[in-house]
């Protein structure tokens, strides 16, 4: 903030110190006044742009949404929709949890090694091979996970319905493509994992490095100091990115539209079955006419879907702001 | 010891008095101490050691189940860490035995993730290499390219013919749209943000905002985008303009893709702008020049090298998405130039049309193979963006010595 406090005051204290012997020079430049109030009134616009835009988002939504609820016919038919949108509720659900505890372990473990265990010289480089995984785009992950991982994920399936059964998540005939919730997860976690470690990374790096000096003179090992001096550092920081990472599993679209093959719920993650607002969007848009009921229907579950990911997003940013406050780490 | 001793006398008398001579003796525990140090330690071959045992255990252990690489690979991770665990737990202490297997967790977390990054980048290359290289795959569209020729080209093994031009010229169109949207709202937003707000509620919503526009779900701003065009269009024709009555076309996709870019825009170059240093603005106040000339003559061709690397990271972002132009701009076989009419295809979405919906639903290796080869041409643009943006970022860095 100081850096946009400052030039404020410098261009007063110029002109207050020309002022007595060139008012003349003041009076002649209306263009340059004029240009300022555009360029000012511009910048103001701009943001208000953005506000607006996003009000639009919900209004439409919204707005379009209605038909989803209410028919002139039947009036209100909230407990209707309810019955449409709650299995996919929970599907999104569950595909975002498998997502986070298969990446969160894998996500923490890589930032430690890129900001404590590998070598100070590469681990500049190491961080761009991980934000690699970044930039690959989502439809090139689902026909990754659709063609290659589903199908070599069969046998694990059912190797896991031959002697786990008898939990009801590995219950239920095992697909033969691979195309389950559970492989979707995989594809997910995959998605989330550079954005959960580059979130880590910041904030490990950040580490005040006299607390684990520290903890290294008193004759504590890495992993000790690890634990001792950067983990209760950097326990916000972790928490808001798999919040991040949550946002992110719960909006994907491409990924698990190639990789599941919907279908009802069911609590078995290893048949076909299950589906996620965003596929379910997706796979049903481009057929539903324009003004329909069955667009209103998706429209609404977009609403719905936009409602989660913005408490998740919200509480992730505040976590990270409460935390800015205390931690000095800026 | 024996050799110290003996010389002990030399460097006593080059010294000068340096204490009692019973202090040099070398005492017992003295003595003891270097040894203690190592002592603790094993020797470094043991690692290579354990690594084979554990590469032999997990090959017996995998050939119970059946064999096959990837169990053995993931048998021999799992008993090297056991193994070594237990040898340093034996032989030096508890302490040192959980660093070292902490320790070989992150190494392995390491590699687990770098194995889906090769494990796609392999797949990508080793079934779109051949694709790309199918004649004219660049050059044509995928009108007249239907089942029959897909299911003669895999039968018969003729060339896969179709290809990706329009695509990419919709890609390519799209693209730009958005970024001719959302950059001029981005960096003035930014602007305002740095140069004019003084920290007030406005410019605090904004950047809040800004943060929760990041995360909205790319198939939720397809859906404001058709649904924002649906209405605009709409409300248009009934006060009788002549606009076209269906909202999917190429510019409701810009518009869908300008959502997801804006705060991407506004956060890189809103960064860039503070980096600026304060003397250079106030060297040119100093002068008597205006602010926004000074915005515009000082402030942004200092910050332009970032901002241009923002804007480029922000277009690789955006060129990458499927789902928004899936639901606003649909897809066709044919090239379409306009913006304005007609529905339009994108690479992504050919991408993932080809997939989900094979042109012969029977035969559908012809439709993959392009799949694949459409999939590298993308990854190719998507890392070649990153690339220069990170080289643009590079080069033309300015000079920080101002601060």
């Amino acid at each position: 903030m100081t850096s946009s406090d400052e030039p404020q005051s410098s261009p007063t204290a110029v002109s207050t110190a020309t002022r007595p012997q060139a008012s003349s020079l003041r009076t002649s430049d209306s263009p340059g006044v004029f240009g300022d109030r555009v360029f000012s009134t511009l910048a103001l616009l701009a943001g208000v742009t953005i506000l607006v835009t996003l009000a639009f988002v919900a209004l439409f939504l919204t707005a379009n949404s209605t038909g989803a609820i209410h028919r002139e016919e039947e009036g209100w038919i909230v407990g209707q929709f309810v019955e449409y949108a709650y299995p996919l509720v929970v599907g999104t659900l569950i595909a975002a949890l498998i997502a986070l505890v298969l990446a969160t372990p894998v996500a923490v473990g890589v930032a430690l090694y890129i900001s404590h265990f590998a070598p100070p010289r590469l681990s500049k480089s190491i961080g761009y091979v991980i934000d690699l995984l970044a930039a690959i785009p989502s439809v090139v992950y689902g026909a990754w996970g659709m063609s290659f991982l589903g199908p070599a994920l069969v046998p694990v399936y059912a190797w896991l319905h031959q002697y786990l059964s008898f939990i009801p998540l590995f219950s239920g005939s095992p697909s033969q493509t691979g195309r389950t919730i559970l492989t979707a997860g995989v594809v997910l976690a995959v998605m989330v994992l550079p954005i959960i470690t580059s979130v880590c990374r910041e904030i490990f790096i950040q580490t005040p490095k006299l607390h684990e000096e520290a903890a290294l003179a008193l004759g504590a090992t890495r992993w000790e100091m690890i634990r001792m001096a950067v983990f209760p550092f950097a326990r916000a920081g972790i928490i808001s990115g798999v919040m991040l990472g949550l946002g992110r599993a719960l909006g994907e679209t491409m990924a698990v539209t190639l990789v599941l093959s919907p279908g009802l719920l069911t609590a078995s993650l290893i048949s076909a079955g299950n589906s996620t607002i965003p596929a379910e969007i997706a796979l049903g848009f481009p057929e539903a006419p324009p003004g329909s009921e069955r667009q209103a229907q998706l429209i609404a579950i977009g609403l719905v879907l936009f409602i989660i990911t913005l408490i998740v997003n919200m509480t992730a940013r505040w976590i990270v702001s409460r935390h800015k406050e205390f931690s000095g780490a800026n | 010891m024996s050799q110290t001793d003996q010389k002990q006398p030399t460097p006593t008398s080059v010294e000068g008095p340096a204490g009692p001579p019973a202090q040099r003796r070398p005492d017992p525990a003295a003595a003891l101490r270097p040894r203690s140090l190592t002592q603790n330690s094993i020797p470094w071959w043991v690692g290579l050691v354990v690594l084979a045992a554990a590469a032999v255990l997990g090959a017996a252990l995998s050939a119970l189940i059946s064999f096959s690489i990837a169990l053995w690979l993931i048998f021999t991770a799992v008993s090297y860490v056991i193994i070594s665990y237990v040898v340093t737990r034996t032989r030096v202490n508890r302490r040192k035995a959980t660093d070292g297997f902490w320790k070989n967790l992150v190494y392995l977390a390491f590699i687990v993730a770098l194995l889906p990054l090769v494990s796609v980048i392999w797949s990508v290359v080793s079934v779109g290499v051949p694709g790309l290289l199918e004649p004219g795959f660049l050059a044509s569209d995928m009108r007249g390219i239907d089942g029959s020729i897909d299911q003669q080209s895999q039968e018969e093994g003729t060339a896969v013919l179709g290809g990706i031009r329009h695509a990419m010229i919709g890609s390519l169109l799209i693209t730009l749209t958005a970024t001719l949207i959302s950059v001029p709202i981005g960096l003035m937003t930014s602007i305002y943000l740095v140069e004019y707000s003084r920290g007030g509620t406005l410019a605090r919503a904004i950047t809040f905002f800004v943060d929760v526009m990041t995360g909205i779900p790319s198939i939720v701003a397809g859906l404001f985008g058709a649904a924002a065009m649906g209405w605009f269009l709409s409300t248009a024709n009934s006060l009788g303009l002549p606009l076209p009555s269906r909202s999917t076309m190429g510019i409701t996709a810009a518009v869908a893709l300008s959502v997801l870019m804006i705060p991407v825009v506004v956060r890189t170059t809103e960064e860039m702008l503070r980096v600026v240093p304060n003397e250079l603005r106030e060297a040119s106040y100093a002068l008597g020049v205006r602010k926004w000339r000074t915005i515009l003559k000082v402030v942004i061709p200092t910050a332009i090298s970032g901002i241009a690397a923002g804007v480029t990271l922000a277009i690789a972002r955006v060129i990458g998405e499927t789902a928004p132009i899936l639901v606003t701009a649909g897809f066709v076989v044919y090239t379409n130039w306009n913006m304005f009419q007609g529905w339009m295809t994108a690479l992504p979405v050919y991408i993932y049309r080809q997939f989900q919906n094979p042109t012969s639903p029977n035969f559908s290796d012809p439709s993959h193979q392009r799949a694949w080869a459409a999939a590298l041409v993308l990854i190719l643009i998507v890392m070649g963006l990153n690339l220069i943006a990170r080289i643009i970022a590079a080069l033309f860095a300015p000079k920080k010595t101002g601060r």
